[in-house]
């Protein structure tokens, strides 16, 4: 059922579709980012794809466009679901936001933005959500490094952890932490 | 505390401590910060099952303004970091800290952008409840050795403030990052 | 008498609840803008919780990633284990060869951690107006199936149970009647508080008409779940996407019509007495045999193999030190969790560690329409519904 989907997106929008495929039952259309809009609505009103189940980016590092957004689509009538990717270049990460169809798009675009750094035109508040304001960079990008840390306040310091309190009979007072400097990181 | 300090040693001073002490320990009003995971431990031990009401400790103060001690329940972020923070500064003194669970004591399975390290990164703590999450037998355990350590503590024992203090001042003179606001550096009020 | 009030000045004023606040399970933001008791606007934060799910899954390999997944939606933790694993599954192309013994068992495993889910919301929603009582019943019958559970995980809420192409133990003698005794024990407090609540004059004022939800608006945000379920439409992933052996057990969706509070209270009780149905039906049917997929290529070989055989040493040794290796390709899997469609899309680059692990949290949407469910009610109805959304901070944060 979703195979008749994906023909008659091909028919349809012969230009947009760069290339698709069912490899392993999931149907998968890749689209260009410029006619992201105007496939998701055909999808939404034509298809009866009324729900927009997923929306996030991955990040080919190395390849070029480097990021890839993408969506799944299901039809809650119809029972069929639909894959929709679309590659967006590093330089000019820009893709239309998918608010005006569905609502749900709202959050998944602002956490996509904040993870990845891809802006999202026509969005009305793109601001951070689940990372504080003082963060900066885009973490799930693959050349954002593992062990960088921001702390968003003075942490004491760790060789002089332990707070001693005439309760407690531990008889480690004078101990010396291992060093875990590495943890300071980048602020 | 200012009372406390002034009592001296002596025998009515060792008999008064015992009798404050025995008080506090088993008149324990927590402040329950629960985040994650561990919380579900929590709910266990409160309950009848495991019951923490037997040690006197299971009435729960949602207002550090009224709790004897922190029981910080799960994982902090780097973003709720300050909340912690501030909710610590606004307890009154005398006060404890439980690290419940791996992610409080040292971070747990998360070292990555956005986990803090261990909740002792920002607040002294008492007792550190080791597990992911800890049986709530565990959490007993250490709610027994809390209580024991508030029996052993001196009246008008300020070490662990003043170190805190130190650390704190110490922290903030070598802190490079980004200007941190005052009300989460220290809540005075 | 004059009337004064319209001289007074009035504000609206901004409250903060949370992220440390007793109503809000786990931490959540809400910013409410009040206008005397009347809310409106709320704008919610969330991220308080976020660990960085993905991230670390991007650093480990596909069988260690299991542990992240049991700490997404902690109070149903076998269920995204198991979305996990058919995820992976799904890349390897291994999903039809799972032995049904080891489907049946991931299936009467997710039931009992779905009945622990809705259990922990229920305490959780009816302490919060007030009855503590029902807590303590809810979450003594919790118990009984941490007790279970942990028998054959070896732990009450992190089981880490799935692994790429099965389970990692069988069940222990005795389990069977155990769960027929917690079954029946379960159904006899689900009774009592059906006849606490559910004719009960507070419980029915409190949560009839508030938090209503539009069918066109939940389709819309993409819930699922209870929420949508609540509002009429019948979707749930057992019934629509049968997965496991789901399509050979008889079962109901229970369904609400009001898309109100009370609606997801009684969707989620039925639906509890639906998944004992299906454990009990599941127990019967449950066939003997292997419990993982008897292939080389992603589960360790019998122990005692592994002592006299080299070729099994070598084979454990590999699969320990150097994990699965799923093709290059993409799949997206989905479940049904406590809250709705429980989906994960991983991304294989042809390594032993993920290029890309995400999951779909059910909760996601719900709280991301909250805000504007909540315009136009008072202060104290934010707590029930909001209750009602049963936001696990784990899944929602990630």
């Amino acid at each position: 059922m979703s195979k008749e989907v994906l023909d008659k997106l091909l028919a349809k929008f012969p230009q947009a579709v760069v290339s698709s495929h069912n490899r392993l039952g999931d149907e998968t259309a890749v689209i260009k980012r410029e006619s992201l809009l105007e496939v998701m609505r055909w999808l939404r009103d034509e298809c009866a794809f009324e729900m927009l189940m997923d929306l996030t980016a991955v990040d080919y590092l190395g390849e070029e466009p480097r990021f890839e957004m993408v969506y799944h689509l299901k039809s809650l009538s119809k029972n069929y679901r639909l894959r929709i990717k679309a590659r967006v270049p590093e330089g000019d990460p820009v893709i239309d936001s998918l608010i005006p169809l569905w609502k749900g798009a709202n959050w998944f675009e602002r956490e996509c933005h904040e993870m990845y750094g891809i802006r999202f035109q026509g969005h009305p508040d793109l601001r951070p959500l689940l990372l504080y304001p003082e963060f900066k960079g885009h973490p799930l990008r693959k050349d954002y490094p593992l062990d960088r840390r921001q702390p968003r306040l003075p942490l004491l310091a760790p060789e002089t952890r332990r707070f001693p309190r005439s309760g407690d009979e531990t008889g480690h007072e004078g101990e010396k932490l291992p060093d875990d400097s590495h943890e300071h990181g980048e602020f | 505390m200012g009372l406390e300090s002034k009592l001296g040693s002596g025998f009515l001073a060792t008999k008064l401590e015992f009798f404050v002490n025995w008080a506090r320990k088993f008149s324990l009003f927590q402040y329950p910060f629960i985040t994650a995971c561990c919380g579900m431990e929590f709910m266990s031990t409160m309950c009848a099952h495991y019951d923490m009401a037997r040690f006197g400790a299971e009435f729960p103060r949602f207002t550090p303004r009224q709790a004897d001690f922190l029981i910080v329940v799960g994982t902090i972020s780097h973003k709720l970091a300050p909340v912690l923070r501030r909710v610590y500064d606004q307890m009154c003194e005398p006060k404890w800290v439980i690290a419940f669970g791996g992610c409080a004591s040292c971070g747990g399975p998360y070292d990555n952008y956005a986990t803090l390290q261990g909740i002792d990164r920002i607040i002294p703590v008492d007792i550190y409840i080791p597990g992911c999450p800890p049986r709530p037998e565990m959490v007993l355990d250490g709610l027994m050795r809390l209580m024991d350590k508030i029996q052993k503590t001196k009246l008008g024992d300020e070490s662990t403030q003043l170190r805190y203090e130190e650390m704190l001042s110490k922290a903030i003179r070598e802190w490079k990052g980004p200007k941190v606001e005052a009300a989460n550096l220290r809540a005075d009020w | 008498m004059p009337d004064t009030a319209k001289d007074l000045h009035t504000e609206v004023m901004d409250l903060v609840l949370g992220p440390s606040h007793p109503a809000t399970h786990g931490t959540i933001r809400m910013t409410v803008k009040l206008d005397g008791e009347t809310i409106v606007d709320i704008d919610v934060e969330p991220g308080y919780l976020h660990r960085g799910f993905e991230k670390e899954c991007e650093d480990h390999k596909w069988n260690q990633c299991v542990i992240y997944t049991d700490r997404l939606n902690y109070v149903s933790p076998i269920i995204n284990n198991v979305g996990f694993a058919m995820a992976v599954e799904k890349l390897c192309g291994i999903g039809d060869q799972i032995p049904l013994r080891g489907q049946y068992l991931r299936v009467i495993l997710s039931e009992m951690s779905r009945i622990t889910d809705h259990l922990t919301c229920l305490a959780a929603v009816t302490m919060e107006l007030g009855a503590f009582t029902a807590f303590l019943y809810f979450v003594k019958a919790r118990e009984w199936f941490y007790e279970l559970i942990e028998g054959v995980c070896g732990a009450r809420l992190t089981t880490s149970w799935t692994r790429v192409g099965g389970v990692r133990g069988d069940l222990h003698d005795g389990f069977a009647d155990k769960a027929k005794v917690a079954l029946s024990k379960t159904r006899e407090v689900l009774q009592e508080c059906d006849r606490l609540f559910t004719k009960n004059r507070i419980f029915m004022d409190r949560t009839i008409d508030i938090g209503v939800i539009s069918r066109e608006d939940a389709i819309s945000y993409g819930m699922t779940g209870p929420w949508l379920r609540s509002t009429g439409v019948a979707y749930d992933v057992r019934k629509s996407h049968p997965y496991l052996v789901y399509g050979e057990l008889n079962f109901e969706i229970p369904v609400g019509t009001n898309g109100d509070n009370y609606d997801r209270y009684l969707v989620r009780m039925a639906e509890m007495e639906q998944s004992c149905r299906i454990i009990e039906q599941a127990l019967a049917k449950l066939p003997g045999g292997p419990v993982s997929i008897p292939d080389h290529r992603y589960t360790y070989p019998d122990k005692q193999l592994v002592y006299t055989n080299i070729e099994a040493l070598i084979n454990q040794f590999k699969l320990v030190y150097e994990e699965i290796r799923p093709p290059k390709g993409e799949a997206y899997a989905y479940v049904e969790g406590g809250n709705g469609e429980l989906g994960f899309y991983v991304v294989s680059s042809g390594g032993n560690k993920p290029w890309k692990c995400r999951v779909h949290p059910p909760c996601f949407p719900i709280m991301a329409a909250l805000g504007p469910v909540l315009k136009g009610y008072m202060l104290a109805d934010i707590i029930p519904t909001f209750g009602s959304v049963n936001m696990i901070g784990g899944e929602m944060d990630r």
